[in-house]
């Protein structure tokens, strides 16, 4: 296909006044890009290795090292991590029930909708949606007092577990949106050849359903992980966004307006631990996404 | 006593009826294919033989066995798919052992088998392999050799070639049927293509919206199709129409000329409208000689080179008469518009009741 | 049925995690007045000018956004599909960057690299980055559903046909390509329509009167409010994605019809 593409592309044009000139046609994006992300990206990636009298220097890494920045780091690290596999869990069966779980029809468009809908909700309406549900006069904490058991004061919606419900909110359905269609290329064929060859439910999801979907769990894991380690406005909204904030974004979006502050170099480097890590995570889903899709390519 | 035994099955989904009234025995180490257009139900009967679906009545006995309402992994029955359905995260080795491992074999025993089957089907050398590294033809023969391993009662194929080009294929159904030869293991196949039932087939089931039109080895049901529909579908037939001149002799009018056929037709007053069947490989082009045979003089419409076969058209007042003659070098073919006479013999005449 | 006992139960959680909350949060938001359930908090945000205004630049903000990122788009991805199929991995690339470099982390590096600049020194200028960061943001939806499109109708025979008929290049791109990416454009417009209408990050932090910032404040100022506002925001969204459900319907029946 792609030889063929190029052999009928490359003749009508490229004669006439060279090559260089089919480069043209993306330059505006490419021009957007650079302006808009590269360019300042790259900018910030650079000062953080330079001094403010433009002197190369670990100075300002190093200042990640000061407890409060390691702390944000860790929370963060944390957040992500356990509302990944949470959400991840709760998302996958639900998307496991609604696709081959064999649930009617119109459930699956119904959650898929939703999900499409609830993937992006964030900020001032879901911080206060769990206000409404988990607050000290929400719904569900009246409903279990009236059952005797008293959330308040262990728990608190501001708190870890608290943020982590929050947050789990937007990564199921992520999980759904991208695990769906994954369930959904799992042959029925497998399911009965592995029967016919005497395997058992459980040994079928054992050795072959499980491999199988594993690099999609794993890989879509990661990038609930990310999603929840870039998230900033519902932890804005639910824990004030001061200069003290427990999450790395918080921290960043505190140093824009402390700019006028005696440390420039605190926020790049801020940054840059935050970009090097979701590189990290895109990459290792890159590379899972890859691995799934070698396997279910035939 | 039959090793596999289906009797009276029936399979409806909601208000439609998928297989009706299916009996059918075969013998140990028998070779049946299910044969019939897609929707006559073979696959449907092969999935109730494997447990996949449970025939709404019926029952179905292997090796003296009721398994009607055993689950499919305990019926020990192997099974190919057209998709070929290898588990894409194992390799070719572990896709072959996977019926003994889950059969909690020991490893030296599955290792054995393994390299066993690997011989059988020609690639010692890709144990190693995944799936995806593979052709077609070689997927659907590691997912042969992963039926066989479990040694099961019965091999099932579901249209195991149709996922591949024509000449694997060919070579691939010659291996099928020398490995089904070797192992004696008792088989259903399931095809719509008549040539590969032929091919292979100890017998015949020709199927039909949901019933059986015919059982029979492959020389029967091309020869003696029972029906009208096994006539048309194994092989290339041609049906004339006739009016029935003389049922005590068996003569016929075909557009005004006189065929006679083997045997008398009690069954039909005269002037009845019937149809008649003949093989175009059966009919000669040569008017001459043979005083007992039938003659229909037409004009030659159109001639297929075919190699080792010359297919010629030949109009015959409306109707299309296929003749097929074996090339000979000595013979011109004759020329499109030129009249022709043909003949054939009065018992290479099937006369169809259901005209 | 009993087989379905774990489906339908994963169901329920899930449905009772995401439903919850949007009921806990619509009752709310009728609780304005003690002992009567009223829209009042409704009417109050509705009445409130701050709501009108906010919603109003948001608008705005989303519309040119959209058109910017089209503009940008398409000729993009045409130009790869026919010309350059090389490079399709490389701006695949770059339209998934934005999932690497987080909203927060874009605005920062935006505010600083472009500080003391008329960028960041005047309201258009600031107006300016908004829309260009929304427009990186949308890169990833616009240029995923303007890619599919072109792929399921051949580009280079309706290219050179539209050639051979003596179309130029402007020609052919306004009246032959656009027509026909024109549905897998809209849905790719309509996720970037509710991206942009409920951000809050960006816009709160190159402090400009939007409407996800307008929510933060009133948030800390009144109490039932905010939740008709999250209810009014979500309609908002499911509106949006219902749009999508309901073009994309349209495409299908559009691509199998004339089969």
């Amino acid at each position: 296909m792609a030889l063929l593409t190029r052999a009928k592309t490359g003749q009508p044009f490229s004669g006439r006044r060279g090559v260089s000139w089919r480069w043209l046609g993306v330059v505006p994006f490419f021009a957007f890009v650079a302006a808009f992300l590269i360019w300042p990206t790259l900018s910030i990636i650079g000062q953080s290795f330079l001094d403010q009298q433009r002197n190369l220097t670990l100075q300002n890494i190093l200042q990640l090292g000061q407890p409060f920045i390691v702390a944000a780091y860790v929370y963060s690290l944390q957040l992500s991590a356990v509302t990944a596999l949470g959400g991840g869990l709760l998302g996958g069966l639900l998307a496991y029930a609604v696709t081959i779980g064999g649930l009617p029809r119109p459930l699956r468009s119904a959650v898929m909708s939703f999900s499409g809908v609830a993937s992006n909700f964030a900020g001032v309406p879901l911080a206060f949606a769990f206000i409404a549900t988990l607050g000290q006069l929400g719904i569900v904490t009246q409903w279990l007092r009236s059952v005797g058991v008293n959330l308040y004061p262990a728990f608190s919606l501001y708190s870890f577990w608290g943020l982590s419900i929050v947050y789990i909110y937007f990564q199921i359905p992520l999980m759904v949106l991208i695990m769906a269609p994954a369930l959904e290329g799992m042959r029925r064929e497998w399911r009965e050849a592995s029967e016919s060859l005497g395997a058992s439910t459980r040994q079928f999801w054992r050795y072959v359903g499980l491999p199988i979907l594993l690099p999609s769990i794993l890989g879509t894991m990661v990038l609930l992980f990310g999603n929840a380690f870039g998230a900033h406005a519902t932890a804005f909204q639910l824990t004030g966004g001061g200069s003290q904030g427990n999450v790395v974004t918080i921290l960043i979006g505190a140093q824009i307006s402390s700019d006028a502050l005696s440390n420039p170099g605190l926020g790049n480097a801020l940054a840059l631990g935050m970009i090097v890590i979701m590189g990290v995570t895109i990459g290792l889903y890159t590379w899972l996404q890859r691995r799934s899709a070698r396997w279910l390519r035939s | 006593m039959a090793f596999l035994e289906i009797t009276g099955v029936r399979k409806s989904f909601g208000a439609s009826v998928a297989v009706e009234s299916f009996h059918l025995a075969v013998a140990r180490g028998e070779f049946v294919s299910f044969l019939g257009p897609s929707g006559c139900g073979k696959t449907t009967t092969l999935r109730m033989v494997a447990g996949f679906e449970k025939p709404t009545s019926g029952r179905i006995v292997i090796d003296g066995v009721d398994v009607t309402d055993t689950p499919p992994n305990r019926r020990n029955v192997g099974m190919v798919f057209q998709s070929y359905a290898l588990f894409p995260n194992m390799t070719v080795a572990d896709n072959i052992g996977f019926g003994l491992k889950v059969a909690r074999r020991p490893a030296g025993e599955i290792q054995e088998r393994v390299t066993e089957l690997l011989r059988i089907i020609h690639m010692p050398e890709y144990g190693r392999s995944y799936p995806y590294q593979l052709s077609g033809g070689q997927q659907q023969r590691v997912a042969l050799a992963r039926a066989l391993a479990i040694q099961p009662k019965l091999l099932l194929l579901d249209e195991p070639l149709s996922a591949l080009d024509a000449k694997i294929r060919a070579s691939l159904r010659q291996e099928i049927r020398d490995i089904q030869r070797q192992l004696g293991i008792t088989t259903i196949y399931v095809t719509h293509d008549q040539e590969e039932a032929m091919a292979l087939s100890d017998r015949i089931v020709v199927m039909s919206r949901g019933r059986i039109e015919q059982v029979g080895t492959p020389f029967e049901v091309y020869n003696f199709p029972a029906t009208r529909f096994v006539a048309s579908f194994v092989g290339t037939l041609n049906v004339l129409q006739a009016t029935v001149a003389d049922a005590a002799t068996g003569r016929l009018s075909v557009q005004g000329q006189e065929i006679r056929v083997a045997r008398p037709l009690p069954e039909h007053a005269p002037g009845a409208s019937v149809g008649v069947a003949i093989r175009p490989e059966l009919i000669s082009l040569d008017g001459q000689a043979g005083h007992d045979a039938n003659r229909l003089s037409g004009t030659v419409a159109d001639v297929t080179f075919l190699g080792p076969i010359v297919r010629v058209q030949m109009h015959l007042s409306g109707d299309v008469l296929h003749i097929d003659i074996f090339n000979n070098p000595q013979l011109r073919p004759p020329q499109p518009g030129a009249p022709i006479t043909v003949r054939f013999a009065p018992d290479a005449c099937l006369v169809l009741d259901d005209a | 049925m009993g087989k379905r006992f774990w489906p339908w139960l994963w169901f329920l959680l899930g449905a009772s995690y995401f439903l919850v909350p949007l009921y806990a949060t619509f009752d709310f938001s009728l609780r304005a007045r003690r002992g009567e359930l009223t829209f009042a908090a409704y009417a109050n945000v509705l009445r409130d000018i701050k709501f009108v205004e906010s919603f109003s630049f948001s608008l705005q903000t989303a519309l040119a956004t959209i058109v910017v990122s089209a503009l940008v788009i398409v000729p993009t991805a045409y130009w790869v599909q026919l010309r350059l199929p090389r490079l399709r991995p490389v701006v695949e690339f770059f339209t998934l960057l934005p999932f690497v470099v987080p909203a927060v982390v874009l605005v920062f590096s935006l505010a600083r690299t472009y500080s003391r600049t008329p960028l960041t020194d005047s309201r258009e200028g600031l107006w300016v980055l908004l829309v260009g960061s929304y427009v990186v943001l949308s890169f990833p939806y616009m240029y995923r559903a303007v890619d599919t499109g072109l792929r399921s109708i051949n580009i280079h025979d309706l290219t050179e046909a539209a050639q051979s008929l003596g179309a130029g290049w402007p020609t052919i791109l306004m009246r032959v390509i656009f027509p026909n990416v024109y549905v897998s454009l809209l849905s790719g417009a309509f996720i970037t329509f509710a991206i942009v209408m409920g951000e809050f990050t960006i816009a709160a932090l190159l402090a400009q009167p939007a409407f996800g910032p307008y929510m933060n404040l009133l948030a800390s100022s009144k109490v039932y409010e905010p939740s008709a506002l999250a209810i009014i925001s979500f309609g908002l969204t499911w509106a949006a994605i219902a749009a999508i459900q309901w073009i994309g319907q349209g495409t299908q029946a559009r691509l199998v019809g004339p089969r």
